[in-house]
């Protein structure tokens, strides 16, 4: 039989989607279930990414499963020179599942064509994130009761953000509206403008943050990063217009989210923290229930 | 025997194959992808010859050597406007143009320097998302190359 890995969010059929997030849901109602006893999750991290690797190791413990791995490529035999595939090979024969996270984009894709178990993408370079899309995916459904017929405004770096990407991929199927609001420098990239007039969807481009948040039911943060700049200045001048403060959010529908794939700096004020409308911790949670949900799918347990 | 291209007659086959139109300075590129280097019957190839809608084109005639159209095609990246010509006993049996492929496999290099394909021998894959102005999708790292970025091998 085939293995089935999540490597990209397109990989999978809206029916699959829907599958593993009902899963989220049973496990976010009954977290620690017994489903991976006596089965090993390798979590190999080619980068550090804590946050990423907590929430999965957080998601195999509550299933009573065990982890092996490493947290950084300087401590494994890749600072020794060894290649994506040799590392896989070698680590497939120890465990049952892989996480990988790896810097170079494409390498969890040859992952799955050389490994015989199953791999997970937990963020190959600036590629995909799956992982993170399916969680975007589930606290959006949760929070707006439906996926259909949403407007969401992504905020921040979209021209490098990929969890901005893969979600507006994923929302492709969904007649979502779309709003992008950014400065000049970091655009939507024009592929993804393509890819949604073929779909013949609905998206605007802004400048300003308050011009249209009014409209949306999901607003979608981004954190914008000083070294994407060639122009320090450029910086400095757009830093403080993509920051989202409490008395922005006064007109904002009542169903109206905020979400953030987190870490966040400042481009979230921390005086939104305590409005109902701030959900970035909450998606955060339903982070874990979610890769328990794609852990159990994976392997056939659920 | 037909003479209708006095010039470039190099010298006529009996069976074979006749590409012709192909851009000059891509003549070589054309020889390494169809692996002509490897062919054992008569070969001949010409280059700068004067063409009213290529500048200069360059020629190769195969003799005994016939091409299934998925292997012809992936030419299409390097010399979009090529004719070939199917000879049989000294006729012209059939003219072919050839077409960009759904598909390439291998000859085509990522333009992404960050993709897997650059750092680790892996054979290339990528999904032809516009024919008109080619650009390519790579299977591993999910970026676009242009026809101006691309580098055949």
């Amino acid at each position: 039989m085939e293995n089935k890995h999540l490597i990209s969010i397109t990989d999978y059929t809206k029916e699959e989607i829907f599958k593993i997030l009902d899963l989220a849901e049973d496990f976010e109602k009954n977290p620690n279930q017994n489903l991976l006893n006596n089965k090993v999750v390798a979590t190999l991290f080619f980068e550090p990414s804590t946050r990423t690797r907590l929430s999965f190791e957080s998601a195999i413990s509550r299933l009573g499963g065990k982890y092996i791995g490493f947290t950084d490529a300087s401590s494994s035999s890749v600072s020794k020179g060894e290649s994506v595939k040799d590392t896989i090979m070698t680590v497939a024969n120890y465990s049952d599942m892989i996480v990988m996270r790896h810097p170079i984009e494409g390498s969890a894709r040859w992952a799955s064509e050389v490994s015989r178990v199953p791999i997970v993408n937990a963020g190959d370079g600036a590629n995909q994130h799956p992982t993170q899309t399916m969680l975007d995916l589930y606290s959006i459904r949760k929070t707006q009761g439906t996926l259909d017929n949403l407007n969401v405004c992504f905020v921040g770096d979209l021209k490098y953000g990929r969890t901005v990407h893969s979600l507006l991929q994923a929302m492709a199927m969904f007649n979502t509206s779309y709003n992008f609001v950014s400065p000049k420098e970091l655009r939507i990239p024009d592929e993804y403008k393509l890819f949604l007039d073929r779909k013949v969807l609905k998206y605007e481009e802004h400048r300003e943050l308050d011009e249209i948040i009014a409209d949306a039911d999901i607003i979608y943060m981004t954190r914008i990063q000083r070294e994407r700049f060639s122009d320090p200045m450029e910086y400095e001048k757009t830093k403080n217009a993509y920051v989202l403060k409490n008395e922005m959010l006064k007109d904002t529908k009542e169903n109206m989210k905020v979400l953030h794939p987190l870490p966040r700096v400042n481009e979230i004020h921390t005086n939104v923290d305590e409005n109902h409308k701030a959900y970035y911790f909450t998606q955060a949670l339903n982070g874990v229930y979610t890769r328990q949900a794609i852990i159990t799918y994976i392997l056939g347990l659920k | 025997m037909e003479m209708n291209d006095k010039k470039l007659q190099v010298s006529a086959i009996k069976d074979g194959t006749v590409i012709d139109h192909i851009p000059a300075n891509n003549l070589f590129k054309v020889i390494n992808i169809l692996n002509l280097d490897k062919v054992e019957t008569q070969m001949t190839f010409g280059s700068n010859f004067e063409s009213k809608k290529l500048g200069l084109k360059a020629i190769i005639k195969l003799s005994d050597v016939f091409f299934e159209n998925d292997d012809i095609n992936k030419i299409a990246l390097v010399a979009p406007e090529a004719k070939l010509n199917i000879i049989k006993d000294y006729n012209v049996v059939e003219k072919k143009i050839v077409e960009v492929p759904d598909s390439i496999n291998g000859i085509a290099k990522c333009m992404n320097p960050k993709c897997i394909t650059n750092h680790e021998g892996i054979v290339t894959r990528f999904t032809v998302v516009s024919k008109k102005d080619v650009a390519i999708k790579c299977h591993y790292c999910e970026k676009i190359t242009d026809a101006e970025h691309m580098e055949i091998s």
